[in-house]
């Protein structure tokens, strides 16, 4: 399992990193390899806003339907539209052309109190 | 004899388990004057005698198959013996939508090519496979428009000409949805209504009244707005008109029980939902695609199904998970029968037949067809004296199912009858109805 070393991470399987001023923000490895071939990823439209584990959109596979869970509250600035037409991006790489939603963060602080990567890690492997 | 397949000890111990005595003491919570009410039931009959019976009561019910003017949303058209003789056949006899495809390639093809043929009348890119009726794809296509815009917009613009009853499914359907739907204004002037809150309008074509206009301008309108454009529509009609597809109409559903379906009482009928590929995740109800199988060949199977039915339940917009399969064959197999030229000749001989009709009973004194605006198979007409009293004496005097009372919908349109003539009407049933107005 790959994990970004630069990324935080949430017990729903979402990271996000800062880019700039702004957060990025997908779902993890581990998360892609649990829902296998991803065939449809719904995202919010830039402006809206959502609280901490609020749901901004759906991802679904050939076997499952999981809901994405905001890591921490935002206003979306851009979503990732090529995966409208490349869902399986998210499979083949998803810390980078896999990303989901960038926003900006209501309080950035709310960035720390995510799960480090070797958290995340000991976190599944508990799951 | 009743199969029960438990023992007086099972029942003793399932009823030791909940706690209870006696069967009785199960109900003891409903009042007891309720309880075990005696029923005053008359005595037992033969076979023979309950089918005499029931096809007593059956004699009383008046059936279509004499000159029938009414339309109205339920149309008398001809079926042709290829449907009842396909759809009976053991391989479709089944209502209900098949879930696994390797034993069901017969029915999913049946469906796909359903949902082919829909398209192809329709003018759009992906038909569903099919809901109850008219009446509820309108109402789906409505969730379907406001989930487009993830519920941010709240407004539905309905024509007052879409068929009433269409109306108040689609205001059943969206109680508490906290929609704002409104109904109460002309059609001419849907257009200055539109804003930024309004997620859709719908229209019908024909309308109820029967008039046909263009919807390209009011789907421009729409879209310039953000809004959809839903069309309720009539299959048969299509087979002259201009698709709702290539007037830039965004959903289209109606009614398919015209196509080799009959009358049935008022139901079971059909509903068809098509839509752009844009929208298709929006889409209630099932869905037959084309794939291939591990060997390569061509198969067919429900796609798109994980999201909305089985997975996400509770997030669904719709809890359509079936369709109306048997009579969604029907259609089909009323559509390749007959073709794109035999139905277009079925709709000219109702376009022809209607315009005649309404030119010989515009001759009629006390009579005015409203005429100013073109028309498929059914016209209104101002009639000398109350609908109903007419129709009540075209039937006991003449044998004739007259038209639609308006008034009953339209408080402004009393005293104005809805007259629908189809391919099944014939010149000498048009001259009957004519020669009996003249005479009222």
């Amino acid at each position: 399992m790959k994990l970004d070393p630069e990324a935080r991470y949430t017990e729903t399987h979402e990271w996000v990193r800062w880019d700039d001023n702004e957060l990025v923000c997908g779902i993890t490895d581990h998360a892609q390899e649990s829902l296998s071939d991803i065939v449809y990823v719904e995202l919010p439209e830039v402006g809206d806003e959502f609280n901490k584990g609020d749901v901004f959109g759906v991802v679904e596979s050939v076997k499952a339907a999981s809901d994405l869970y905001m890591p921490i509250g935002g206003r979306i600035t851009a979503i990732n539209e090529e995966l409208e037409d490349a869902p399986e991006l998210v499979n083949k790489d998803p810390y980078g052309s896999g990303w989901m939603i960038r926003f900006v963060p209501f309080d950035a602080a709310e960035f720390d109190g995510l799960m480090a990567p070797e958290a995340y890690e000991e976190f599944i492997s508990e799951e | 004899m009743p199969y029960i397949p438990h023992s007086e000890a099972d029942r003793a111990a399932m009823l030791e388990v909940v706690g209870v005595r006696s069967f009785e003491e199960l109900f003891t919570d409903v009042p007891a004057h309720a309880r075990f009410p005696a029923l005053n039931l008359p005595p037992p009959l033969s076979e023979m005698e309950v089918r005499r019976e029931v096809e007593s009561f059956a004699a009383v019910n008046l059936t279509a198959d004499r000159p029938c003017f009414l339309g109205a949303g339920a149309y008398r058209h001809f079926v042709p013996a290829v449907v009842d003789a396909l759809i009976s056949r053991g391989e479709f006899f089944t209502a209900y939508t098949p879930y696994q495809p390797e034993i069901s390639q017969g029915t999913l093809q049946a469906i796909f090519e359903y949902q082919s043929m829909i398209c192809a009348l329709t003018g759009m890119e992906v038909s569903n496979a099919s809901h109850y009726d008219g009446a509820t794809a309108t109402a789906e296509a409505v969730i379907a428009a406001v989930n487009v815009h993830r519920m941010k917009r709240r407004k539905v613009l309905l024509s007052p000409w879409v068929h009433p009853e269409y109306r108040a499914v689609v205001r059943t359907y969206t109680q508490g949805m906290g929609l704002e739907l409104v109904e109460d204004v002309p059609a001419g002037e849907l257009t200055g209504l539109l804003d930024q809150n309004t997620a859709c309008v719908v229209v019908q074509y024909p309308d109820f009244l029967g008039h046909i206009e263009d919807l390209t301008p009011l789907a421009r309108a729409a879209h310039a707005r953000g809004a959809l454009l839903i069309v309720a529509t009539n299959p048969i009609a299509l087979g002259m008109l201009k698709p709702p597809g290539a007037m830039e109409a965004d959903i289209v559903v109606g009614e398919g029980q015209g196509m080799g379906i009959g009358l049935n009482f008022g139901g079971p009928y059909l509903g068809f939902f098509a839509t752009r590929m844009e929208y298709v995740r929006r889409m209630s109800g099932r869905l037959v695609g084309q794939t291939v199988d591990a060997e390569g060949k061509r198969g067919f199977v429900l796609t798109l199904s994980t999201r909305e039915q089985h997975i996400r339940r509770e997030k669904a917009t719709s809890n359509i998970c079936t369709n109306q399969g048997l009579l969604a064959l029907a259609a089909a197999i009323y559509m390749a029968a007959l073709g794109r030229c035999g139905l277009r000749r079925v709709a000219e001989l109702c376009y022809h037949k209607a315009h005649y009709a309404a030119g010989r009973v515009a001759e009629l004194p006390g009579y005015t067809v409203l005429r100013d605006r073109p028309f498929f198979n059914e016209f209104v007409v101002r009639c000398p004296r109350q609908v109903a009293e007419l129709n009540t004496y075209l039937l006991k005097e003449h044998g004739i199912i007259g038209g639609y009372d308006l008034g009953c919908d339209y408080p402004h349109l009393e005293g104005h009858m809805l007259l629908c003539v189809t391919e099944m009407n014939t010149r000498a049933e048009i001259e009957l109805l004519v020669a009996a107005l003249a005479d009222f």
